[in-house]
This record gives C-alpha cells, structure tokens and sequence, in this order.
C-alpha cells in the first residue's frame, strides 16, 4: 500500500514537472492551434475567416469590430490577444492573416517583413495613478519628477520637487511606494518611451522597452494587478492604461505637457498629441515614431498609436487567397473609417483625420500577386 | 477459448500476466524516456543562443536587463528556492496537523466533513487565489504579521523593513495554502495505511495516544509523507500565477524574507509574450531549462530517500 502511494505521487511529480516546462513550449504549440482553426473554418467557402494576433490592448475594440463587421459583411475575424511581441512572431512566422502591436516594428520585424506595412489603427493614452490618503486634490507632476519618482531620487510625497508643483495640497512625509507593471507590455513601452524623452538620466540609466531593469519599486502582473497594488497600498504611485484607469474610477494625475500646459488624460487630449506627430508613410521605417511629448497646447504627453503590421503583397502568406485578401483589405478600410466611431465608447482614442489619410494610401498600396487588392 | 499458443514454456495464466507486465512496462519507459527527452531537447535547441552568449554565467549573474540584453538566472533560482521552502515551512506542520487529527483524533463524522472541504481548496485557479493574494491577503500580511516582525525581529537580517504585502513571505504562505490540499491528503492516506495492530500494540504498552503518534504511527508512514512533501514542493516551484501576484517581481537577492522577491516560473509567465529579441527569448527558455533541471534533481532526491526509507523498513 505504502510502495504504491509513493510510486503514484512520483508519477503525479512527473507529470507535475512536464506541466512546469509546458510554458517553454508553449509557443510552437499556439501556432499549430492558430493554423488548424483558420484552415478548417475557411473550408466552407460561403463565409471568409480571418485570423490575426497580437496586442492585448486593443483586443476589446477589436471583438466589438469583428462582431459589427461580421453582422456587416459576413467576415469573421478571430483575433487571439497573445501579446504584441507574439502578434509580431506570428506574423513573420506566417501563421496569421494579420499582426497587431503597441509598439512599432523595430529591426526584428523589418528584417523578416521585407517592405512591412504599419497602419495605426488606434490610441492609447497611459496615465499615472496613485494612492494618497488625505489628498482630494488633483496631483500635478512633470517629466521631471515622474522619472526621479522611477529612478529612486524622490523617495517621500513631500518632496520639494511635488510640493512646489502642488502649492495648497498638503502631501504627507511618507515613502513613495512605486508600482511597475511586470509582464512585458506596450504600455511599459510607452511610459519608458515618454521617460526617456524627458529625462536624460534615465535614457542613459534605463532606457526604453516592453520590459525594463527597474530602478526602484514593486511588479504588479498586467493592469489589474497594478491597479491592486495601487489601489491597496497607501502611499503608492504606478502607471495604468487610460481605459482602466476611468473605467475603475481610479485617481490619476494632470501632467505638465511639452508645452508646458496641464492636461488631463482624456479622449479629446490623446487625439490631440496624435494630431501634432510626422509619421512617415505605411512602408516606411515607424520604429522611432512616438507620441510621447508632443507639441501642443492640449496635447497629453504619455500616449501611443496601436498598429496593425502587414506583408506589402499579401500573396506572401501560405494560406491567402484572392477573396480573402479582399475580405483583409476590405476588413482594413473600414476599420479606419466607420470602425473609428466604436473607439470612445470603448475609451478608446479615434484617430485623427490626418492619420487616416495616411492610412488610406497605405491600405491602397496592398497587392496580391502583384496587382493592387483595394480598386 | 485456447489461443495458438506460443508461449506454452509457462502455465498459460502466468505467461499471459507476463507479457502483459513487459509490454505495459515497455510503454511506460519508452513513453517518459521520449517526453523527457523530447523536452530536453526543445529547451536546450530554444536556448542556445542564451547558453553560447553567456555559457556558465548565466546561472551565477543577478543582471536583468531586457533593454541592454544582459541576462542573468540567479535572483530567480534563489527566488524560486526561497519562496517554495517557506511554504513548506508554513505548509507541512498544518498538513501533517490536519492529516493527524482527521485520522485519529476527530470523530468520523466531522472528519467525513472536513477532508473534501480541504480537498476543494485545490479547485480554485491560481489566478484566483493570486487576485485575492493581491486585494486581501497582502494588505493583512503587510499591517500585521510584517509589521509586527519588524518591530520585535526587525534587527535580524532576515526581517528587515519596509515591509511591502509583496513579499517572499506572503508569496511563501500563499504557496502553502496551496499545497495544503494535495499534502495533507496523501498525508492522510499514509495515516490510515497504518497497519492498526501497530497502533493497538503501542496503546496497549501504556503509550499516550500522543506517544503512539510521535513514536510509532509517523515514522510508520514517514515514507509516504516525505512523498506527500516533495509533491507539494514540485507544485510549489512550478506554480506561477498566483506567485507572481504577490511576490512583488523584482529579480533581487535579499537576506529579508520580508522583501520582494521573483521566481523563475513567474518571469516566463510575465516577460515570454513579449520577447522578441532572440537573446531575450533564448534566455528565459534557458531559465525554463533551469526549471525542468531543478525539478527532475528535486525529484531524484525524493525518489532516493523515499527509496532508503522503504528498505530500512523492509529490513
């Protein structure tokens, strides 16, 4: 009896064990999913399936799309939110129709994608929210003292630096306990970005990315875990995506803008940091392109577009065919035009008309064995 | 019914049972032998471009830096070890407590009670229990029991402020709830295996109920629970989610229990989505290497003295 509980809670440890490593392998795995699921729902011609993948962020606004749109035109649009790094993998690798990412493709993506296409399709704003007892007042914080709250150097709440961009708020001596978020993240990416280009130091010390070698503070998994952390600590400060932050009626600072204005996060001053930035056109190179620490009197300072990445010939992908890319390009236009008006309901930022006229020409420029698809 | 028999050198009963041992036995190697190796061999290809940059260092370094590419297993593997010990700290007296007094003291009734509510603990997702780790677990630990170690143990390395709800403790007590389920049942059944003649015997000699249990029932099933305890270490170093709601995900080595910590099931989890770099995703399969080594060593070790033990017992 004994030699028998052993042998089976051994045998239970292996499995165990095989289960641990599952994580490792998770992603050849996920692909062949995402393969069978579009070749067995595309085998009935009557209606055409499309699958794409990537950005977390943008997955409520685009179950709400594919939902309109196959009402709409009888297209049906499998979005897995398996990250953007991961949309980003799945599209080289061809496993998708379509990749979506928060961040823009950087060297990774333009080596395998030759000519890649980038379309921003929304925006997003991440703001800073934080938890003090005793405050009722709006916080008001610049560059400044937001990246010295991350790299270390302000440590209590009455800080001169905060104090004195604060007159009449009585901030209370205690430690800032700061929250980061821990899983790799384009809202991570936006923050570092918009840090790095107000602060020196911290380009220099830490830099931009999905995830960072953090200074100073605590890891909260996602923005539910950062919003808990904030939200059960006192004394905290972290920096959460714009939709949760209103959605959960969370308290967030005005920040100081490059034009040295305060602004709120809101729909309206998120469009308006979009509406000052030069992108190139869909073909060109986004990498640097941000909106972080734009120009304009509205303009909120910590916000970013979300894209969609696509091969210039969509005769690239094994598995495209001519009405499917119709369906693709189709699916595109319409998520840049009629789709934009589902965006505030959402709290998501509809993009400015100068966005969309580039969007246009680069939706144009997509062929299918050579010939353009949009006539 | 008489089967062409072509193994007629046995009595056709025990022919039949033979074959039936080597070939079910025959299945069962083959199949661990190729998932291990098969495993291995995906870990090891997935992070090769980690193992050629860093070779060695990479067990030894505490750098993490996704952005400057370095990368370094160690605050990890530490975070890993540390956290899962604390929970068997915490976690086996209160299995060992509950097995004992399910079996021999509480009557059958309460126990009959008792055991499947113990059990339905192991229901709750992780995510779950992490999400209450995060709203009400942490806050308690962080305004009384972290508060309190401070302040009377706060001179001793080991619980030196601030202390945060996100810590290596919190994260090593919620591990023990979570093991509580799978431990204390197989716990159990080890108690029950007793053979009751040992038990009557030691009563009988004038021992305390107390007596017979320290003396004579535990180190009967001593085997069996040391069994129970290493598969609540296998859960406690695998499991992820609800460990990286609260240990605070910061990849540091620190002396105070009461400080943030990481482990290496939780960084796959948090940073493999978004890891595009090859160097970045090399190196957290590499970690998830580390894991699967660490586990199958774990297990060895278990295997072996669980083994030493059965033979003592036979001899």
């Amino acid at each position: 009896m004994n030699k028998k509980i052993i042998l089976l809670s051994l045998l239970a440890v292996l499995f165990l064990v095989a289960g641990c490593t599952e994580a490792g392998t998770g992603k050849t795995s996920g692909s062949a999913a995402v393969k069978t699921t579009q070749s067995t729902t595309s085998a009935p011609a009557q209606s055409i399936t499309l699958t794409g993948a990537g950005s977390t962020f943008i997955y409520p606004l685009m179950s709400k799309w594919s939902y309109v749109y196959k009402n709409l035109k009888n297209v049906k649009i499998n979005y897995a939110a398996i990250g953007s790094g991961g949309g980003i993998r799945q599209i080289v690798v061809k496993t998708v129709d379509f990749g979506a990412t928060d961040a823009p493709l950087q060297s990774y993506g333009y080596s395998h994608i030759h000519g890649a296409l980038t379309i921003p399709e929304s925006i997003g704003g991440v703001t800073l929210s934080y938890n003090i007892p005793g405050v009722t007042k709006k916080l008001r914080l610049d560059g400044d003292v937001i990246a010295d709250i991350y790299l270390g150097k302000i440590k209590k709440w009455d800080n001169k630096a905060i104090t004195a961009l604060n007159p009449g708020v009585n901030l209370p001596d205690k430690s800032i306990m700061v929250v980061h978020r821990s899983d790799g993240s384009g809202t991570t990416f936006t923050f570092s970005d918009y840090l790095s280009s107000v602060s020196p130091t911290w380009k220099a010390k830490v830099g931009k990315g999905k995830s960072l070698s953090w200074p100073v503070g605590l890891g909260g998994k996602g923005n539910e875990g950062v919003a808990g952390l904030i939200k059960e600590n006192p004394y905290s400060i972290g920096y959460v995506e714009l939709a949760y932050v209103i959605e959960n009626k969370m308290a967030y600072a005005t920040l100081k803008n490059r034009d040295g204005y305060y602004v709120n996060p809101t729909i309206d001053t998120v469009k308006a940091a979009a509406a000052g930035a030069i992108l190139p056109n869909g073909d060109g190179i986004w990498s640097n392109v941000s909106i972080v620490n734009s120009p304009g009197k509205n303009a909120y300072p910590i916000s970013t577009f979300t894209y969609i990445v696509e091969y210039p010939d969509l005769s690239a992908l094994p598995d495209m065919t001519e009405p499917k890319a119709k369906a693709l390009v189709g699916f595109m236009w319409w998520m840049v035009h009629d789709g934009q008006k589902y965006a505030p309901g959402l709290l998501y930022v509809p993009l400015p008309n100068k966005v969309v006229k580039i969007d246009e020409e680069t939706i144009k420029s997509i062929k299918y064995k050579g010939q353009p698809v949009l006539r | 019914m008489r089967f062409p028999n072509f193994f007629f050198y046995f009595r056709k009963s025990e022919g039949q049972d033979r074959i039936f041992q080597f070939f079910m036995g025959t299945v069962a190697l083959i199949s661990i032998i190729f998932l291990t190796l098969l495993l291995l061999y995906e870990l090891i290809k997935g992070s090769m471009p980690s193992i050629q940059h860093f070779g060695y260092d990479f067990i030894f370094s505490t750098a993490w830096n996704p952005v400057k590419d370095e990368f370094g297993a160690l605050p990890f593997i530490f975070g890993t070890f540390v956290s899962s010990l604390l929970a068997l700290l915490i976690g086996v007296p209160i299995c060992l407590g509950i097995a004992v007094y399910v079996t021999e003291i509480a009557p059958p009734k309460i126990s009959a009670f008792i055991s499947p509510l113990i059990e339905l603990l192991a229901a709750i997702p992780s995510v779950i229990i992490g999400l209450w780790g995060i709203f009400v677990f942490a806050p308690f630990v962080r305004d009384y029991i972290s508060h309190f170690l401070i302040k009377y143990l706060g001179f001793l390395p080991l619980f030196e402020g601030p202390g945060y709800g996100l810590s290596m403790l919190t994260a090593g007590m919620v591990l023990a709830i979570m093991i509580i389920p799978i431990v204390s049942s197989i716990s159990r059944e080890a108690l029950l295996a007793v053979p009751v003649l040992q038990k009557e015997a030691a009563l009988a000699l004038g021992a305390t109920r107390f007596e017979a249990m320290i003396q004579v029932i535990l180190p009967y099933a001593r085997g069996a629970i040391f069994g129970a305890v290493i598969l609540g270490l296998g859960r406690a170093i695998g499991e992820t989610m609800a460990v990286t709601m609260v240990i605070g995900n910061r990849p540091q080595i620190s002396s105070s229990i009461l400080h943030p910590g990481y482990t290496m099931a939780a960084v796959i989890a948090n940073e493999f989505t978004e890891a595009t770099a090859n160097i970045y995703l090399a190196s957290l399969i590499e970690i998830g290497l580390i894991l699967f080594v660490i586990s199958v060593i774990v297990n060895a070790i278990a295997r072996f003295i669980t083994w030493k033990y059965l033979r003592i017992q036979e001899n």
